[in-house]
């Protein structure tokens, strides 16, 4: 399955504005689904660089490393999945969204993810 | 921080803030420094800028050889560290930066904060001043306090 198909299954959920794969060491986008308005690489420097600090956090805390990141504000979410092979998925969300059927999406798909 | 032009210093120093650049160094495209953070010694401005611009221009030649558009940008990434340079446009010309980052940030934050950058300085242009001719007696002052302004002696 390409990447493009893993982010399908995100952004065919209501509510989700844009889904993407990122590097998270370069904090560049590797593959990208987003509506109108979202600038991809401005979310993929920021996520991975706020992921980075989270991993940085958990590992100074002596804690396992996290596997999912959620920010929530006022008109809409952020959620970020690790992938096993250390890429960082990616979902934007307006504020009704169903979280939980993001974060399971988002978690499949970051298993999936190469 | 130093600059030449003082309407330089308000986006160098947010861009400096948020991309969390080690050294960052501005050129027109001929490679004349028009600000710089991070440097010490003098004469590795000029070098790195000379050297910057001639990269930016051979690029340009690359492309153009290649029959590709123009590229505006350069990545060297290294595991210690990582440059950056690009060009970009101003209402004072083209304008060249050269951006050393380490591993405390990342080239997509270096690259969303210098687009950032670029967009800030074009808002903050004053209206170019009519050219005026340059007298001999005036341009080792100018020269002078070119210099003064870049490395503070």
């Amino acid at each position: 399955m390409s990447l493009a198909t893993e982010l399908d299954a995100l952004t065919r959920i209501a509510g989700v504005r844009g889904a993407l794969i990122v590097s998270p060491d370069d904090g560049l986008v590797i593959e990208e689904s987003l509506m109108e308005g979202i600038d991809g690489r401005a979310v993929a420097a920021l996520v991975a660089s706020l992921a980075g600090r989270m991993r940085g956090l958990t590992l100074a805390l002596d804690h396992p490393p996290p596997v999912l990141l959620h920010l929530e504000a006022a008109a809409g979410g952020i959620l970020a999945a690790f992938a096993p092979s250390g890429l960082l998925v990616i979902a934007v969300t307006t504020a009704g969204v169903n979280a939980g059927q993001v974060r399971l999406e988002l978690l499949d798909a970051a298993e999936r993810a190469a | 921080m130093r600059t030449i032009e003082p309407w330089v210093e308000a986006p160098l120093g947010a861009f400096l803030t948020e991309s969390a650049a080690r050294v960052t160094l501005l050129m027109t495209a001929s490679g004349q420094v028009v600000a710089q953070h991070g440097f010490t010694r003098s004469l590795d401005v000029m070098a790195a800028a000379a050297l910057g611009a001639g990269i930016l221009a051979a690029t340009f030649e690359l492309a153009k050889v290649m029959g590709a558009p123009p590229l505006d940008s350069v990545v060297h990434q290294g595991t210690e560290l990582g440059i950056y340079l690009a060009a970009f446009d101003t209402p004072r010309g083209r304008w060249i930066g050269l951006v050393v980052f380490g591993p405390e940030t990342s080239i997509g934050l270096v690259q969303l904060f210098f687009g950032r950058l670029a967009l800030d300085l074009a808002h903050s242009a004053p209206v170019a001043e009519p050219p005026r001719q340059l007298l001999a007696e005036d341009f080792e002052g100018e020269l002078n306090a070119s210099l003064r302004a870049l490395f503070g002696r």
